[in-house]
């Protein structure tokens, strides 16, 4: 259900959780969004907006300032993510920052820690991490991102398996695609339709239909789809989010 | 207000109790708003209000500029409320003149009141109002479509923000002046009300009223802004209904 | 504001699609975005319209107001043009006074308009010396989304083809009359993408662009102006070109420009 910032939500005795507030024993949508009870809390799930981090996410940024000991990157969220030095695979001096990332580079990195004052602390150390080089990045609302990945990664999977293109889908809505440049055309196809439609069932058929029309990779059968891409990319699954539930919820019906 | 040198009084009111444009006193001109006309912005919104044209777009919460306006708890709200040179009949010199920094101010404040702002600390949330075409009410219209462009931003706050101007012509309260009524009326209140407290967080008043009048004027004006508060949830209802999955229940 | 740094795979990447002439949006090198044009947007202005190219608006609004000649041309009206690129517009706008950009895009688009006798100035005099028609335009920039230049050609020359004198309402004349408009000047703008020359640009075109051009024609076919802008170089040979392709798009905005009721 969609719910504007000020209406009264029946809250049925659960905790205002995040997009609510309390007062005066009613619970209140704080953002637009969809409304998400999830005993013991009632919530919102935003439908727009910039990307707000939660600890865990992998997200692309590009860097935009390089420091002595750090990078600050842009990742779509309210603040710029400092990323330390030590924060990174490599072996980096006091002052030789600039040797390994410059302004402009893209990366993918996980949000770490987020802390009172809004920093956002990154680290590019563990799997599928680094800097991203060759491919391009393609964006689609932050709020979509749940669709691009789909129920258990359905639709990553599937623009994966035709197109045979690599695909990192950052939980900011930044989506680094590589391959040959029309495997990429078409996976930036696929991501405007999900990003443009509205939310009706069968998109991932809609999707599939039009990667089978579009593409030689049909006569080849699936058989390129890398499976490392795949399993790498589609990020942490549900990732807990109950917008992207329950809009695959939808999509399944 | 005032029109210096103006001589020929137009007349205001007719002996049924209408409006030059038709309205009843306590009806609002015809209002339409589009969330989201913009595609740079993090939220905009387009208001035709009357013979109003207003854009406003939304960007933030993003890094701070200047940076000596950051604040350690919460996030700056700015706001620039500004005329363009052809929205009103003698042409407007661009820039930022005292009017529109007053009217800047006043806006951003009334955010402040009702945006949580600190959720976003040592960030800024920039609201633009650009004025297309003006005829009355422009820092209402402004504040309408800046609240709409808010929402479609997805800035968390207390409520919508509806405003809406009451004024007084022929020694009649009357809700939502247009320009002829401004021009030679003999007040004007506007106002902006959050619906979910029933509270004001923008209010100015210039002209001649007794207290009977602007308690009158109070309750009409909280009236218009309940009825603006619908059309902007509408707008917003009608952006976002096609990104909802249909008939989903909690 | 350096917040919007574009990455440099993305534009690494417009330039491996521009090697073999294709581009993000899908376009060719030479196809030019959806453009529309409204005119009488702005019913305050005496003459407006709202142009769109692609996701790019630019709104145009004209004033005309009574004023005094400059002293060195008695016998001619006054024309100001004027651009603002508004922060609304684009997270990399700050609000202050004009930068170099929007200076950059109103005198181009100034330029088109006087070298090309848009408007017979002359016709603007009252009083020779004494009093004249001071003819402003407005551009105001409210979705960037690249190509700002020919958006605002567009924009300020429909508006200025339906604009009106409003004599009555300044008391020179009997009644109001419509601007006499002699000449419909387009911009056309082309940017470098390696040896590839694309037209109408998008923002992270622009961004991974080296060197821009700008070409303006008339309905006779002749050159009114040009702009090189940006970081980059262009051969004589892709001047011709570029003046070539400039002509055929031309013709075609200015179709789009002259229609619409006046």
């Amino acid at each position: 259900m969609l719910v504007l910032p000020g209406e009264e939500i029946p809250s049925q005795g659960l905790k205002p959780g995040p997009g609510t507030y309390r007062v005066g024993g009613k619970v209140y949508a704080s953002v637009l969004g969809l409304l998400s009870p999830r005993p013991p809390t009632v919530r919102v799930i935003p439908l727009s907006g910039r990307y707000i981090p939660k600890a865990g996410d992998v997200v692309l940024g590009t860097v935009t300032d390089v420091q002595g000991t750090f990078w600050l990157l842009d990742i779509g969220a309210p603040r710029w993510a400092p990323l330390h030095m030590t924060g990174t695979p490599w072996d980096v001096e006091v002052g030789e920052t600039e040797k390994y990332l410059r302004v402009g580079d893209a990366v993918v990195v996980q949000v770490e820690s987020l802390d009172a004052t809004g920093r956002i602390g990154v680290t590019m150390q563990g799997e599928g991490l680094g800097k991203l080089e060759g491919g391009t990045i393609v964006r689609v609302a932050p709020a979509r991102v749940g669709r691009v990945v789909g129920r258990n990664g359905s639709m990553i999977q599937t623009i994966v398996r035709h197109t045979g293109a690599k695909v990192t889908v950052g939980q900011n809505g930044r989506i680094w695609i590589d391959g040959n440049p029309e495997a990429i055309e078409r996976v930036a196809a696929a991501l405007r339709m999900i990003d443009e439609e509205g939310i009706r069932s069968g998109l991932t058929e809609r999707v599939e239909s039009y990667l089978t029309r579009s593409g030689p990779s049909s006569d080849r059968g699936p058989a390129v789809a890398p499976r490392e891409s795949a399993d790498r990319d589609a990020p942490p699954a549900p990732n807990d989010s109950d917008g992207e539930r329950s809009e695959s919820r939808e999509e399944w019906e | 207000m005032g029109n210096v040198g103006a001589t020929e009084v137009p007349v205001l009111l007719s002996p049924e109790g209408l409006r030059i444009d038709g309205r009843r006193l306590d009806e609002l001109r015809p209002i339409r708003i589009e969330a989201g006309a913009l595609h740079q912005a993090d939220g905009s919104a387009f208001v035709e209000w009357g013979a109003n044209k207003v854009m406003a777009a939304v960007y933030g919460p993003r890094e701070v500029h200047p940076r000596h306006l950051q604040q350690n708890n919460k996030a700056v709200i700015q706001c620039k409320y500004n005329m363009a040179a052809f929205s009103v009949d003698e042409r407007k010199r661009p820039g930022l003149d005292r009017r529109s920094q007053e009217i800047s101010k006043v806006i951003a404040e009334a955010f402040e009141s009702v945006v949580f702002a600190e959720e976003f600390p040592r960030t800024s949330i920039d609201i633009y109002i650009e004025v297309l075409q003006a005829n009355a009410g422009t820092r209402c219209a402004g504040l309408v479509a800046a609240s709409v462009a808010l929402a479609d931003a997805g800035i968390p706050m207390v409520d919508l923000l509806p405003a809406v101007a009451v004024g007084k012509i022929a020694g009649k309260i009357a809700l939502d002046l247009k320009k002829e009524e401004d021009n030679f009326g003999e007040a004007d209140l506007p106002m902006a009300l959050v619906p979910q407290s029933g509270r004001l967080v923008l209010l100015q008043m210039e002209g001649h009223m007794t207290p009977d009048e602007l308690a009158a004027s109070l309750d009409l004006g909280v009236r218009g802004c309940r009825e603006i508060y619908e059309k902007m949830k509408a707008a917003l209802r009608e952006r976002y209904a096609a990104t909802v999955p249909s008939g989903g229940t909690p | 504001m350096s917040e919007e740094v574009t990455a440099e795979i993305l534009m690494t990447h417009i330039l491996d699609l521009a090697a073999e002439g294709k581009r993000m949006d899908g376009r060719g090198p030479d196809e030019y975005r959806a453009v529309s044009v409204e005119p009488g947007f702005v019913a305050t202005a005496d003459g407006s319209a709202l142009a769109r190219v692609g996701n790019t608006t630019v709104l145009a609004g004209i004033k005309l107001e009574p004023g005094k000649p400059f002293p060195d041309t008695p016998n001619a009206g006054v024309l100001t043009t004027n651009a603002e690129l508004i922060p609304l517009s684009s997270p990399t706008f700050e609000p202050g006074p004009p930068q170099p950009g929007a200076i950059e895009v109103s005198r181009v688009v100034d330029r088109a308009i006087r070298a090309a006798d848009t408007l017979d100035l002359t016709r603007l005099v009252v009083t020779p010396g004494e009093k004249t028609w001071v003819c402003y335009v407005d551009m105001h920039v409210l979705d960037h989304a690249g190509n700002l230049i020919d958006a605002a050609s567009l924009a300020a020359l429909t508006a200025l083809s339906h604009a009106t004198v409003p004599a009555k309402r300044f008391e020179v004349g009997d009644a109001d009359y419509p601007l006499e408009v002699q000449h419909y000047p387009v911009e056309c703008t082309f940017v470098r993408l390696g040896d590839t020359i694309v037209v109408d640009p998008t923002f992270e075109e622009e961004q991974a662009a080296q060197g821009r051009l700008t070409v303006a024609t008339d309905e006779n076919g002749r050159i009114v102006a040009m702009q090189k802008g940006l970081v980059g170089a262009f051969s004589p040979d892709d001047v011709k070109e570029v003046v070539r392709r400039a002509l055929v798009h031309g013709d075609r905005l200015r179709a789009i420009a002259k229609g619409g009721p006046r």
